[in-house]
């Protein structure tokens, strides 16, 4: 299993900020993602980051348990 | 010497402008980032919702300050911070201090810092209006820091 943390629409659509979701690769967990959660969240991640303990990774990036996946939505600070 | 800083307090405006003082430089530059009463489309916003992955924001914050550092070597201090959680109209939201030998490094190193910022630190809002809430319209793909081309 591989933490997942989401913020933003991410979160909302989700209904939860983090879980835990099984997948050998980001794609995977992803896929996980919108099966659990739906069309909504499935929506959001067509235009959101993810990032793998803290640094940028592609769909084929290859995951560990330990590992926490990040799905970040386009940024609003300042 | 850079200050990064992610809070749920009331930021130390004063504190960091004593702290940005550099007997190298002759230009302090600050931009605080306020709570504005209104937005696109949506009058009466009376508070805003900051939410980040927190334990991610200070790294960030810290790569964006050495970038500045790295295209303006002059640079004496650059302190970025910024606030989370509910912010009412008028509280600040974002500070950027940055003084440099002359003022120009200074402008224009603080500028380029706070719009940066909005595309690389992993922060949301959330805008609380009389009709309404709802995100922030104006958002940014997350970029990194290392990603953007070189030069001022």
């Amino acid at each position: 299993m591989v933490q997942v943390r989401l913020f933003g629409t991410a979160r909302e659509a989700a209904g939860a900020s983090v879980c835990d979701l099984q997948g050998e690769t980001v794609e995977e967990v992803l896929r996980a993602a919108r099966v659990r959660f739906g069309d909504a969240l499935g929506a959001v991640l067509e235009h959101s980051t993810v990032w793998v303990n803290g640094e940028p990774a592609s769909a084929e990036h290859a995951l560990v348990p330990s590992d926490e996946l990040a799905v970040l939505p386009p940024v609003s600070g300042g | 010497m850079i200050w990064v800083e992610v809070s749920r307090d009331p930021l130390p405006l004063v504190d960091v402008a004593a702290w940005a003082i550099d007997p190298a430089c002759g230009g302090l530059n600050i931009f605080c980032g306020t709570v504005r009463d209104h937005s696109d489309g949506r009058p009466g916003v009376v508070c805003l919702e900051y939410e980040a992955y927190t334990e991610q924001v200070e790294p960030r914050l810290a790569a964006l300050a050495e970038a500045a550092c790295s295209r303006w070597p002059g640079l004496g201090r650059v302190a970025l911070l910024h606030r989370v959680g509910t912010l009412a109209v008028g509280e600040m939201s974002v500070v950027v201090a940055v003084s440099a030998p002359h003022r120009r490094e200074a402008f224009e190193a603080s500028s380029w810092c706070i719009d940066t910022l909005k595309a690389t630190v992993p922060i949301w809002k959330r805008e609380v209006w009389e009709g309404g809430s709802d995100w922030g319209l104006c958002t940014h793909d997350l970029t990194e820091v290392a990603d953007l081309a070189e030069g001022p």
